[in-house]
């Protein structure tokens, strides 16, 4: 029997969307540092207005450095294009604007960055689009959620910060049953660890300062069209399946075919909005995406180590890692991050507040500041800073208690880690 | 826009203008389990540039309903009978991969073709036994198999000049929806169509625009499918693969521009 001649993750992350340049030769994609590309003449100009012919016009909309990144995310999450953006909430909002307008609804799990959480409660109302939080380990609580307006199912593939695990076929199922795409942030699993496309996603996004920048060097997002959403069918989809009167009449879908989305939200999206990426951000990630495998291979294995340990300290009362057998979505992370859960988990340290407090500043080797995904471990107490706006009752629906420290395990030498880790621990108890 | 034709709805993708049936028409014919936006780095270009373009999913495909042809013969009598529903006289046609042994067999059964552009074709289209297989019960290594071989480096590698565009997924979309459907017909008819006689018929001026890098329908095999069409002429696209229309868009475009201006 013949096999499929396709090639590796590897072998993609640090060869997809490139070329060697063609003036130089260079083989590293060079920064296109420019606003603008010169036209060949007024019929190349219109023609590039009018979607006739692809290329780059101005770089709020599309740039050769930010096109190798977008091309490379898209090859690696198996989606039929991408748009990069100024940041992971630039992409988040990229894809509810292409979705929806006044009078949309979004149904999502509860368990979600805090920006995320700010975004749908506070933000997006003010525009007519409400939001409706269910638990995301009830299945049925998101088809219940659901309304004649819900224009998008959302939820994240680990949930930040209390480590649950999406089911994601289910939840796509419950989704694409009303007509509806389900839009996933697979930030905390990068593609290497789970591509939610083959669990029914329709749309991905990222942050990818997190483990695609790698360095924690720069801000970026984007958002990746898995072209599996079919936009006609729905028939609720407006800004995709009909003429758009604010891109010369073009229906996106008609023109695009499965890459519609990703066609709309860089035609109209980056044009009218305007949140697109650097190209000196674009060179960073590829960078970080040219080692993203080895990365997360030794962030999985460093943080197997560290949640080991902990759930054996006598200072913790709990550890969240879904990679460990004792946390209830450890069958689903089995299932759906084969190679492991990732390089972030949480725990409650007895003591509560006080005791965080002491136990983040004793660390020295864990760096205490909101980010995730760097090469440098990070520790941080989510209910004082990144959930800090949210009520108690949303933070009691987040997962999100005071006792709670969310920590990034990073490349350090890992008995380095582990003492680092002891100490402060113990530090934390002192006078208790 | 979507009209009937033999009982059964049809949709047309015309690159977003409503035809002028005073300029020349194109009729462009996608192949094996795709559907009309394969066209859509040239579609559009050519509806702007003085063409009336008329690119529809054939029968069974993409968002036309009916029964996908079960032989090149038949979906070349569909086309003319498409031709004379949207009340066209003269076209030319483009047609890829199974569409341009479908328009070789318009070309020869009627006098319809004016010009005839065959992209990523071979006189004789030999499926490999276990793809056939495959697409026949619905395996998706058939799809598989198809994206492994569609595209040269540029598909392959990618680098497309359309921002953020990664082709083999595009690909791999349209073959999934088509995996239940027509798919294993459609291989099954280009198997058994005698493409290389019948082509010795084609009166029509004919480019025949392959990649330089195609897997499936080698350079080579069209350059034998040249030798015995009377005027015909062969451009290979260097980098690219069997989908050389949309790994090569711009290359292909002012390829057809050329042509079928005359």
């Amino acid at each position: 029997m013949v096999r499929p001649d396709r090639r590796g993750f590897e072998t993609l992350s640090i060869h997809a969307g490139s070329r060697p340049d063609p003036e130089t030769g260079a083989v590293v994609p060079p920064i296109y540092k420019t606003a603008s590309f010169v036209f060949e003449d007024t019929a190349h100009a219109a023609a590039l207005f009018n979607l006739e012919r692809p290329g780059h016009i101005y770089s709020r909309i599309s740039n050769p450095t930010v096109a190798v990144f977008e091309e490379r995310m898209a090859a690696l999450e198996g989606g039929v294009g991408a748009v990069a953006t100024a940041s992971g909430q630039a992409a988040l909002h990229l894809a509810v604007a292409t979705l929806m307008g006044q009078g949309g609804h979004i149904v999502t799990s509860s368990a979600l960055y805090g920006g995320t959480t700010n975004l749908f409660v506070h933000t997006l109302p003010r525009f007519g689009i409400e939001t409706t939080f269910v638990d995301p380990s009830d299945i049925d609580a998101f088809r219940r959620a659901i309304r004649p307006e819900t224009r998008m199912v959302y939820g994240e593939t680990i949930g930040n910060p209390t480590m649950g695990v999406l089911d994601l076929p289910a939840v796509a199922a419950v989704a694409h049953d009303a007509g509806v795409p389900f839009v996933v942030d697979n930030t905390f699993a990068t593609p290497y660890l789970c591509r939610p496309f083959e669990w029914g996603a329709d749309i991905v996004l990222h942050s990818a300062t997190k483990y695609i920048c790698g360095h924690g060097t720069v801000i970026g997002g984007v958002l990746v069209d898995g072209g599996t959403f079919d936009w006609e069918e729905a028939g609720k989809y407006p800004t995709l399946t009909e003429p758009a009167a604010a891109y010369h009449g073009v229906d996106f879908s008609e023109e695009f075919g499965p890459a519609a989305f990703a066609a709309r939200a860089r035609a109209d999206g980056l044009r009218d909005f305007g949140a697109a990426m650097a190209p000196e951000t674009a060179f960073s990630l590829l960078q970080g995406l040219e080692t993203l495998p080895v990365r997360m291979d030794r962030h999985v294995a460093n943080a197997v180590a560290v949640a080991e340990f902990l759930e054996a300290a006598p200072e913790v009362a709990w550890v969240s890692y879904p990679g460990l057998a004792s946390h209830p979505d450890h069958g689903l992370a089995v299932k759906l991050l084969p190679r492991g859960a990732g390089g972030i988990l949480a725990f409650g340290i007895e003591g509560g507040r006080e005791a965080g407090r002491r136990f983040i500043e004793s660390v020295e080797v864990f760096t205490h500041l909101a980010n995730v995904g760097d090469v440098r471990s990070l520790v941080i107490h989510p209910a004082s800073t990144t959930h800090q706006q949210m009520s108690a009752e949303e933070l009691e629906a987040a997962g999100v208690g005071e006792e709670l420290i969310r920590v990034s395990v990073g490349l350090e030498n890992i008995d380095d880690l582990l003492t680092d880790l002891r100490r402060a621990l113990r530090a934390s108890q002192k006078g208790m | 826009m979507e009209l009937t034709v033999d009982g059964a709805n049809v949709f047309v993708h015309t690159g977003g203008v409503v035809p002028d049936p005073s300029l020349p028409a194109v009729v462009m014919l996608h192949g094996a389990g795709m559907d009309h936006s394969v066209w859509r780095f040239q579609a559009r270009a050519l509806a702007h540039e003085g063409f009336a373009v008329f690119a529809p999913d054939l029968p069974g495909h993409g968002r036309s309903a009916g029964k996908a042809p079960s032989a090149i013969g038949d979906a070349a009598a569909w086309v003319a009978e498409f031709v004379d529903e949207v009340g066209l006289g003269r076209i030319s046609v483009v047609g890829h991969s199974m569409g341009s042994l479908i328009g070789i067999e318009l070309a020869v059964v009627s006098d319809l073709v004016d010009r005839l552009v065959l992209i990523g074709t071979s006189g004789e289209m030999a499926v490999h036994p276990d793809l056939l297989a495959a697409a026949e019960t619905g395996d998706r290594l058939a799809v598989d198999l198809i994206v492994g071989w569609a595209f040269g480096t540029a598909g392959r590698r990618g680098g497309h000049p359309q921002a953020g565009t990664w082709l083999p997924a595009s690909a791999v979309r349209l073959l999934e929806r088509s995996l239940d459907g027509p798919l294993g017909s459609d291989l099954a008819a280009c198997a058994e169509y005698p493409g290389l006689d019948r082509a010795s018929q084609v009166r029509a001026p004919t480019l025949v625009v392959q990649g330089a890098e195609d897997r499936m329908t080698p350079v080579r095999a069209a350059r034998k499918l040249v030798e015995v069409i009377p005027d015909a002429r062969l451009e290979v696209v260097p980098g690219a693969g069997h989908m050389v229309m949309v790994e090569a868009p711009d290359q292909v475009r002012r390829l057809l521009e050329g042509f079928l201006a005359g």
